[in-house]
This record gives C-alpha cells, sequence and structure tokens, in this order.
C-alpha cells in the first residue's frame, strides 16, 4: 500500500489552557490508536517549535524556523493508505483541525531511476 | 496497578511491571518517610507509577516490544495512551483482562491460584505459600511457569462479548471460588480473612463489569457475602473454631446479610440455576435463622438434593446428610451418612466421622461416638479442628 506524510499546521497549542491542553493531547493519543488498529499507522511525531535552520551552499546555521503560528510545523505522520483519497479522508480525523490546524496530506514519491 | 502496568507493557514483560510496582513503593518509601503520604496516598501512587512506565518505555522503545495492540513508539500516543491506562474504569478493565489471562485452560488450578495472589493481590512468595499450603519453592516454580505460559499467549485476554467470555468466565469464577473457600475452610490456617476478602474484592469487579456481571456472578458474590458475615463469629477469641451452634448470632455482620440477599435477588434472573445459586441460597437459609433450632433444615435439605443432581460430590452429599440429621432426626441422618461413607473422596476427611459422632451422640449411642470421635481428631488438618475435636469429646462425657 502507499505511504503518505501528513504535515500538521498551526494546531494552536500555546493559547490552550492546560486543560485543554490535556484532553486535546488524549484526543490525539486515541486518534494514533485507533490508527495503528486500522492498520494506517506507520510512524510520526510531535515537533517542539523552535530549532535550527540550515540553509545554502554555505551551510548557515540559524535559529529558527521564525514561521507565522499558523505556518508552523507542528508534527508530522507517516501513514499508509489504499490511495490519496483515503489518506485525506483518514486525516479528516486529525485533533488539530478541530483548534483550527491544517493538515496537508502528500503521497510519497516513489524514484524510478 | 500491576494489572495496568502490564496491559501497557505486555503479558511477556510480567517481571518489568513487577520491577516497576517495586520501584514506585521503594520512592514512596522514601519520598513518604519525613513528610509523612500525601493526603491522597493512591493517586500518588498511580502518577508515580505512570511516570515510571513512560519512562521505561522511552528508554526501552527502540529494544523491546511492548503491548502488542498498542502504539507506543510515537511522542504523539506514548503519554495520553498511558495516562489513559490508569483511569480508574480503564484500571479496573485491565484487572478483568488480567484474571481472565490467569485462568487459562492450560494452567492448572494451583497456578491459576499462585498468579492471581501474586498478580492481583500483591502476595509475596511466602504468603502465597502459606495461603495454599505448599512450599514456597514450589509457588515459586508455579509462579515462574505460568509466567512463561502467559508470557506465550502475548496479549491479554479481551473480556467482549458475554457468548465469547462464557467458559472463561466460569473458570474465573471457579478460581474465586477455590479462594475464598481456601480462605473460608481451608487446611491452612482455620480461617485466613484476608483470602477471602481477596476473593471478594476481585469477584465484586467482576459484578460491576456489565458483560461480567451475569447471574452467576452476583450468586457467587452472594454466597460470599453470606460466608462472609460468618466470619467474624466463627471463631472464638483465643481463635479456637466454633460449631454453627455455639456461635454468637449477634456477632454476624447484618449488612453483609443484606448484601448477600440483595444480590441473590438480582442473581434471581435468567433462567439458568448454577452450583453458586443453591450454595448461595442454602447459606441465606442459616443468615436468615436466629438459631440452629429454628432453622429451615427441610429447605435445606431440597436445596442441596437439587445441587447434588446439578454437581453430584462425596463433600455435598456430606452435608447434605447433616442437615437431614437436624430435619428428620439423627437416625435419618446417620442412614444418609452410611450412604456416602463409601466414598474414596471422604476417606481423609476429619469431617465425615466428627458428623457421624454428633448424629451417633444425639442418637444416644456415645460409645460408637467416642470411637468415631477419635477417628476425626486423628484426620485433622491444624491444631484448630484438633482442638475442636478434643472439645467435642470431652462434652459429651459431662
Amino acid at each position: 500500500m502507499p505511504n503518505f506524510l501528513y504535515i500538521f499546521r498551526g494546531a494552536g497549542m500555546n493559547k490552550q489552557s492546560p486543560q485543554e491542553m490535556q484532553q486535546q493531547m488524549q484526543k490525539w493519543g486515541a486518534w494514533i490508536q485507533q490508527l495503528q488498529k486500522d492498520g494506517h499507522f506507520k510512524a510520526g511525531e510531535p515537533l517542539e517549535t523552535g530549532g535550527k535552520v540550515v540553509q545554502g551552499k554555505r551551510k548557515a546555521v540559524t535559529d529558527g524556523p521564525y514561521a507565522e503560528a499558523k505556518d508552523l510545523v507542528g508534527g508530522f505522520l507517516l501513514i499508509e493508505a489504499r490511495n490519496l483519497d483515503e489518506a485525506a479522508e483518514l486525516s479528516r480525523g486529525c485533533p488539530g483541525l478541530d483548534v483550527d490546524g491544517s493538515v496537508e496530506v502528500r503521497p510519497i514519491a516513489i524514484l524510478n531511476m | 496497578m500491576m494489572a495496568a502496568l502490564t496491559r501497557i507493557l505486555g503479558l511477556h514483560n510480567l517481571a518489568l511491571a513487577e520491577d516497576v510496582v517495586q520501584d514506585v513503593l521503594c520512592r514512596a518509601l522514601r519520598a513518604w518517610r519525613y513528610a509523612g503520604p500525601p493526603r491522597d496516598a493512591s493517586a500518588w501512587l498511580v502518577t508515580a507509577a505512570r511516570n515510571r512506565a513512560i519512562d521505561l518505555i522511552r528508554r526501552e522503545r527502540t529494544r523491546r516490544q511492548f503491548a502488542p495492540d498498542l502504539e507506543l513508539r510515537s511522542e504523539y500516543a506514548l503519554a495520553p495512551t498511558v495516562s489513559a491506562m490508569f483511569e480508574q474504569g480503564e484500571i479496573e478493565d485491565d484487572l478483568l483482562r488480567m484474571m481472565f489471562s490467569v485462568c487459562a485452560p492450560n494452567l492448572s488450578e494451583p497456578a491459576q491460584l499462585a498468579l492471581v495472589l501474586k498478580l492481583l493481590c500483591g502476595f509475596g512468595t511466602s504468603e502465597i505459600a502459606a495461603a495454599l499450603l505448599s512450599s514456597e519453592a514450589a509457588v515459586e516454580k508455579l509462579v515462574a511457569r505460568g509466567k512463561e505460559t502467559l508470557a506465550r499467549a502475548g496479549a491479554l485476554y479481551e473480556v467482549a462479548g458475554r457468548s465469547q467470555i462464557e467458559k472463561r468466565l466460569e473458570a474465573v469464577q471457579h478460581a474465586l471460588y477455590l479462594l475464598f473457600s481456601e480462605g473460608y475452610h481451608g487446611s491452612g490456617e482455620p480461617v485466613q480473612e484476608e483470602l477471602c476478602a481477596e476473593a471478594m474484592r476481585l469477584c465484586g469487579s467482576l459484578a460491576r463489569h456489565p458483560v461480567c456481571s451475569t447471574p452467576r456472578t452476583l450468586a457467587l458474590l452472594a454466597l460470599m457475602c453470606f460466608h462472609a458475615a460468618r466470619l467474624s463469629g466463627r471463631a472464638a477469641e483465643d481463635g479456637s473454631l466454633l460449631l454453627l451452634e455455639q456461635q454468637d448470632r449477634s456477632r454476624w455482620d447484618r449488612a453483609l446479610i443484606q448484601r448477600g440477599f440483595d444480590l441473590l435477588d438480582r442473581s434471581a434472573s435468567g433462567d439458568q440455576i448454577s452450583e453458586y445459586h443453591l450454595e448461595a441460597a442454602i447459606a441465606s437459609k442459616h443468615c436468615a435463622a436466629p438459631s440452629v433450632a429454628q432453622t429451615d433444615w427441610a429447605g435445606i435439605v431440597e436445596l442441596y438434593d437439587l445441587l447434588i443432581r446439578l454437581r453430584p460430590s462425596p463433600v455435598v452429599a456430606l452435608n447434605r446428610a447433616i442437615a437431614v440429621g437436624e430435619a428428620r432426626g439423627a437416625e435419618a441422618g446417620l442412614e444418609a451418612l452410611d450412604a456416602v461413607a463409601k466414598d474414596p473422596k471422604l476417606r481423609a476427611s476429619p469431617f465425615l466421622p466428627a458428623a457421624r459422632a454428633r448424629l451417633l451422640l444425639r442418637a444416644g449411642r456415645s460409645e460408637e461416638a467416642a470411637r468415631s470421635f477419635a477417628q476425626a481428631a486423628n484426620r485433622a488438618r491444624n491444631p484448630a479442628e484438633a482442638a475442636l475435636f478434643a472439645s467435642l469429646r470431652g462434652e459429651k462425657r459431662n
């Protein structure tokens, strides 16, 4: 079965109270367990907001990324689905969508050489 | 706690789960030594166990496989999933899964009981050996082999629909029944209240579960309530055993008896009558009676008749004979007793000659009675029983 990457953006964790955050985390946990049970889950992790960016031929290292909150990548998931439509359909269960986040669904490219 | 940890770490990691429990308890002792235990000590322990489990999985997840049906590698799932498993309702469900896993058909009854005590009641090896009247080495072997068998099963037993679990539920009920009996009139200590309490706690969990609270389960719990209600009256203050007619019935636990009757009422749904229903009904008649003389013995004999038809057993037949003796007179009782006396299973039982002796005494055949009492004393399994039979002999001489 083909693989797909979910890229999560702007799930707005920092605007929430600790209780809301906890509830949100429970929803993520439950969603991942469901994907695992149905045989879709392969891998995936949430990301810290800060980090480093390495860029250019000179391989310059800067602190970052300083994207707008809504554009910041908050995490990723690698899943297995029959096709892009199913992958998109499955992504609608993402708890981030309920707090104004977005999921970008991208097929993993098969490179034929 | 053990059940929740096993659910998360997987049955094949039982030793790891035990390590976590051990570690949490050690931490608690250290942390509480000066400030004393926190107000909600059990919440403290649950939080500590959860955090230890999360740490452990983070450290080991690339090397080890944990519960095969849970996704714990991803940080998205780890903490929320482990936390959810420590929620009250989930802990209870895990306890049941563990109970069902342990009562597997490929484990012998003693192994099941040892594992229940070890994994669900937190008993140490020496405590289990004392409870099951076995040596520590034998218990260790039993538990180690049992754990291997469990580990091969991989995942915990899933307590799904009622029809799927029916057979296994019967095994669980039977194990709890044996555990309770071992506490109530086991061969070791005359009364081990702790075993009875643990059996009742686990049976209570069954009775609260929507799928497991079958009429049989409710009847079993009712039976335990009726017996447990009389526990405090069974032994005198010096620890010696008392006969039914010597017991101070005001010491019986009225609240527990009431609970037994409520459960027995609830168990009367459905079209099946089980041995637990009948035994509970017999016990209820004793609990309802103000004295031995005012007990509904005729009703008890009828219940024993039904029980023998359902589960023929020489022990039941022996008890029936005693009831016949009360209902229809000593000679009738002796006749019923003679009918079961030849059963090889009763050859070593101290209760057969003891019952015989008491009936002979009532029939005025005191010499034969003395011989039977002597035989009973020879067969006594613990000092309290021996003392009881000796005192009965003495009574006769007065």
